[in-house]
């Protein structure tokens, strides 16, 4: 194609404070409805907004992770728009002097790195929530999420696929997950999204009309939609049609965006400095706090995985995508320096479990804490278990808790590795299989896995397979 | 009837500290004469005897000491009170119980204040005649054929009447201070932020303020002492360095040495003749108990009804986009769709003075026009509080003004013209831009009997200074003596 | 700058409220009154460093602590609600394409 796409993209995050953002109401998803509101959310007459800190220093930290200025002074805003979701009919928001402005997000295309400019990253407090119902000519408004802390990330035009945007969003939400500031979980809506798209010629500058889409409800069908709307308009362009600059929705169904063209008034949102609120100053202090408490950030980390721990970068990849996890890892090389061998438990039986309970890292860390995982580890290399028996450990370990040793003792599963007890079995094994015996002996290697495999099912998978091996040739080989 | 509803509350204070009346005596004997002149004058748009009998029993038997204990106040339909019929004196607001106490209202509550009722009000304070309620019209007790300012002309009207013992109302640009002078009674905005706005349905945010209205000074004092102070769910409220409430300690009758400015810019060719020689006799008794009378200039005066009416409005427009019928008040009938919901809502529902600001409000603040109307207004309102910053710095210690240009003028007589309305407010306005306080005080009468009221302006967070000087010149006069005859 | 029909049409629509045809007129000639008067602050000459004023003063980080405080119950929430159903308010159906 002679067209490339032109993409901006509008993130909004919920903050995971304790409180709302201009009130003391719980922020709990999936309370009954119009049970989590008060005066100030609701909008009631004669309530006021009163700032949380806790919102702001989350924002703070967003905005150091991605490398914005961070304003002296902030103001917030008033967007004056009709809805029957926004109580006021007016959100607080910011305009003119926001949070923070011009940083950037690095990404990975085709193996290269590629800096996504970030207009600004500011405050603002969510609507509520409208419910439409089938066959009914009446719709329903919940308040509960009104007022929630919101933090709206806006880049430049800098994205030029829907495959780019895609790791955009993945990137960024990992990075967030780092700070610890929300669940972005777009099911919840804690992290929603919302493009601008137009297109150009391969090699031009300037900037097409743009469509805004809208009603995304993942990461997949981000990319989806800007697929459909690139290929839309470039064949308006090629049919000779102008963009019209508008709002569209995708239909995730039909896979399709719709415009919404009947719904489009020009929105003038009036906006003019909040009167309740007075202008905030963020103090250096503040600023610096916050800088010093943000994490090792994701693409940092796995560097230091590569570089300095050896671990293949697959590896190093699968660790990072979870904080917990990633700190879980590092914690197991206090007590045990062989990266990756921890790398593999984890990502291989840890994992797998994590996964099959719908388990995270936080919830099994106290059971099988790193100390304990080293002691496994311990147990292998001094044969007294054998990597296969260990397998079976840990899954005891992650639901009772208790040490590998214990377990060890308790179940009688110390290998066998003494040559004195294994040369008996052997000679029974092969007394009871002489057609293998001789089989091995034609030339057949498989042979001795099975004679191997008897020996393990008489000794109950303790016997250590390689001195088993070992016992095994040399009686054939007579 | 007793006549304990003429008192003041400090008088009834004393009375109830010596025991010789009871809370429910005071309570009992302003129902009753409310009972026998609310019907002429119509100050009031809820009075809830029962309620008000049992929190005046309940305020006795309480041990507590509260500055307030016993006294019956009035308040303003735009302060909410919990569970209390608080409509701004709206058809918007239709029926609306708040969930909630204005922080003013838990001030008093705790100093065991009785809640006495709910006065009228122009229609979400827009006004200076109290004409635009959707009740109906409050009249001035002094002339029944006469307005008695507004927005806050049911909180005076109620005073002046004696049938409250004190109020309190709300003022965005003149709504305390010029009722209480068109009806001969006291009134006062704080600073900016002395006061919590928590709870009082907003007009204009960066200008309102809630206040005293009182029989006389030492009862302006003793109310605003009650309702003063930080409030950490108003963002807007203040705690100055020197947090001084206790406003009672002010009020020596002393104003030796104080050094009193009069701006030429308010004795302007063509105002009231009488209210200018009455306000010039005060300036001249100032003179005569040894304070120190200066010329001086706050040369932004004329432009201050122009930015007033486009930030006031602004902010209104915004302020006033919640009354949707969504979630409380009035709603249209049979609504087609959400559209219609709000529009028929909200023009059947506002009416036209409201109408009126929320659609210049709407404008001013519309694409557009946001630089040439709102920004320069905000750029010109920082002009005229550096005028007040100026006079104050040279040592000036209060500002005299007339509150109004004329006295009460009749009913009907403005309403025709909103913009001859808004001019009428010319004298308060610029004290709400700045932010500065400022109080109204009796000075005389008309010919006509009609009472005219001068301004006192201060400093930020200097209401102690305006009350010594008030008082002062109260002490000195027998204004407060003369009753309306009703 | 005084103030058309249309515009006046244009702001009642911003403003969400239904004017009757009479009070266009009125509020049209109203408006212009009001407009033209206001246009005096053209005539006065503002240095453009002038900093606007949103508040006579400014409070410092007027913020507060991030804990929780007690909800209004949903009986409470809805207790003036003009129409519900259940525990939510109720208005006309938004249609969304």
């Amino acid at each position: 194609m002679s067209h490339e796409p032109v993409i901006g993209l509008e993130v909004h995050v919920q903050l995971r404070t304790r409180s709302k953002m201009f009130c003391g109401c719980q922020t709990e998803f999936g309370a009954a409805p119009n049970t989590q509101t008060c005066p100030v959310c609701l909008g009631f007459p004669g309530s006021l907004p009163v700032l949380n800190e806790a919102a702001l220093l989350g924002a703070l930290k967003v905005a150091h992770a991605v490398n914005c200025s961070i304003s002296q002074q902030m103001k917030f805003h008033r967007k004056n728009y009709f809805y029957p979701d926004l109580p006021k009919n007016y959100q607080i928001s910011q305009y003119d002097e926001p949070m923070s402005e011009h940083g950037h997000l690095s990404i990975k295309v085709n193996g290269a790195e590629k800096t996504v400019r970030i207009k600004r990253v500011h405050l603002e407090e969510d609507a509520g929530k409208l419910i439409h119902e089938e066959g009914e000519n009446s719709s329903l408004v919940d308040f509960n999420r009104s007022g929630m802390p919101l933090l709206e990330i806006v880049s430049e035009p800098d994205i030029n696929s829907p495959g780019e945007a895609h790791e955009y969003l993945t990137a960024l939400k990992l990075l967030l997950r780092y700070l610890d500031i929300s669940d972005c979980d777009m099911e919840k809506g804690s992290l929603r999204c919302d493009a601008n798209i137009s297109v150009r010629k391969k090699g031009e500058t300037s900037l097409g009309i743009k469509a805004e889409i809208k009603n995304m409800n993942s990461f997949k069908g981000v990319q989806a939609a800007l697929e459909y709307e690139f290929k839309r308009q470039v064949k308006c362009i090629e049919g000779g049609e102008r963009i019209i600059q508008e709002t569209r929705l995708w239909d995730p169904d039909k896979a399709v965006t719709i415009s919404m063209r009947s719904k489009e008034e020009a929105h003038d949102y009036r906006y003019f400095p909040e009167p309740d609120l007075v202008p905030f100053t963020l103090p250096k202090d503040m600023q610096e706090a916050t800088k010093r408490s943000l994490p090792e950030f994701p693409e940092i980390r796995k560097r230091r995985f590569i570089d300095n721990l050896g671990l293949p970068e697959y590896d190093a990849e699968v660790l990072i995508q979870d904080k917990d996890l990633a700190d879980y890892f590092e914690d197991c090389l206090k007590f045990y320096d062989k990266p990756k061998t921890v790398s593999n438990w984890i990502m291989g039986d840890i994992s797998a479990f994590l996964n099959a309970k719908a388990l995270r890292i936080k919830d099994i860390k106290l059971k099988v804490n790193p100390q304990a995982l080293a002691g496994l580890f311990r147990e292998i290399d001094s044969g007294r278990i054998s990597g296969k028996m260990a397998k079976d450990i840990i899954l005891e370990m992650l639901e009772t808790g208790k040490d590998a040793s214990k377990i060890i003792e308790e179940k009688g599963l110390a290998q066998i590795s003494d040559g004195a007890s294994l040369d008996k079995v052997a000679d029974e094994v092969i007394a009871e299989n002489k057609k293998t015996a001789e089989d091995f002996l034609k030339g057949k290697e498989n042979a001795l896995m099975f004679l191997v495999g008897q020996v393990m099912k008489k000794t109950k998978g303790r016997a250590n397979p390689a001195v088993i091996n070992e016992i095994l040739r040399r009686k054939l080989s007579k | 009837m007793n006549n304990l509803y003429l008192l003041t509350a400090h008088q009834l204070l004393d009375q109830l500290r010596t025991k010789s009346v009871s809370s429910e005596e005071i309570v009992e004997s302003v129902y009753e004469r409310a009972g026998s002149v609310d019907k002429k004058v119509k100050a009031y748009v809820v009075l809830e005897r029962e309620r008000a009998i049992k929190q005046a029993k309940e305020s006795s038997l309480n041990k507590s000491d509260g500055k307030l204990k016993g006294i019956p106040v009035a308040v303003k339909d735009n302060i909410c009170v919990e569970g209390e019929l608080t409509t701004c004196a709206s058809k918007i607001l239709k029926g609306f119980r708040p969930p909630y106490n204005a922080t003013v209202i838990d001030r008093l509550l705790n100093a065991g204040a009785v809640l006495m009722g709910k006065t009228n009000m122009d229609e979400f304070a827009f006004g200076s005649s109290c004409e635009s309620s959707s009740y109906y019209p409050t009249l001035n007790p002094w002339d029944l054929e006469r307005i008695p300012g507004g927005s806050s002309g049911g909180s005076a009207a109620a005073v002046a009447a004696d049938e409250a013992i004190m109020a309190l109302g709300s003022d965005t640009g003149g709504s305390i201070r010029q009722p209480a002078a068109l009806c001969g009674v006291v009134g006062m905005k704080p600073t900016y932020g002395r006061v919590s706005r928590y709870g009082l349905i907003a007009f204009a945010s960066s200008l309102d303020q809630i206040g005293p209205i009182t029989k006389d000074v030492r009862d302006a004092a003793l109310l605003l002492s009650v309702i003063a102070g930080f409030d950490n769910k108003d963002s807007t409220s203040v705690s100055p360095k020197k947090d001084e409430t206790d406003y009672l300690k002010f009020l020596e009758n002393d104003v030796k040495g104080i050094k009193i400015g009069i701006p030429k810019e308010y004795f302007v060719s063509g105002m009231d003749k009488e209210v200018e020689r009455a306000v010039r006799e005060a300036v001249t008794l100032f003179r005569d108990l040894g304070a120190e009378v200066v010329d001086v200039s706050l040369p932004h005066t004329e432009y201050a009804v122009a930015v007033y009416y486009i930030i006031a409005t602004a902010e209104a427009s915004s302020n006033l986009a919640r009354f949707d019928g969504v979630q409380y008040g009035y709603r249209c009938g049979n609504p087609e769709n959400i559209l219609d919901m709000y529009e028929r809502t909200r023009g059947e529902g506002f009416g036209p003075e409201a109408k009126r600001r929320i659609m210049l409000g709407t404008h001013v603040l519309s694409s557009g026009y946001y630089d040439a109307y709102y920004l320069k207004a905000q750029k010109v309102r920082r002009l005229i509080k550096d005028d007040f910053d100026r006079v104050f710095e040279s040592g000036v210690d209060c500002i005299l003004t007339p509150t109004s240009p004329t006295a009460a003028f009749k009913v009907g007589e403005k309403s025709a013209d909103p913009l001859s309305m808004y001019l009428s407010d010319i004298f308060t306005i610029s004290v709400n831009l700045a932010g500065v306080p400022a109080i109204s005080v009796p000075c005389g009468f008309t010919k006509s009997n009609l009472p005219i009221g001068m301004q006192l302006i201060g400093n930020f967070f200097e209401e102690g200074k305006l009350f010594k000087a008030a008082y002062t010149y109260e002490q000195n006069t027998d204004w407060r003596k003369r009753k309306p005859k009703l | 700058m005084s103030i058309k029909e249309d515009k006046v049409r244009y702001i009642a629509r911003l403003a969400r409220i239904k004017l009757s045809e009479k009070e266009v007129k009125l509020f049209s000639h109203q408006l212009d009154d009001i407009l033209a008067y206001v246009e005096k602050l053209n005539k006065l000459n503002i240095q453009k460093e002038t900093p606007p004023m949103s508040h006579p003063h400014l409070p410092s980080n007027p913020w507060r602590v991030d804990e929780v405080k007690p909800s209004v119950s949903s009986e409470t929430a809805l207790k003036n609600a003009p129409q519900r159903r259940g525990d939510f308010f109720q208005v006309p159906k938004i249609i969304e394409d």
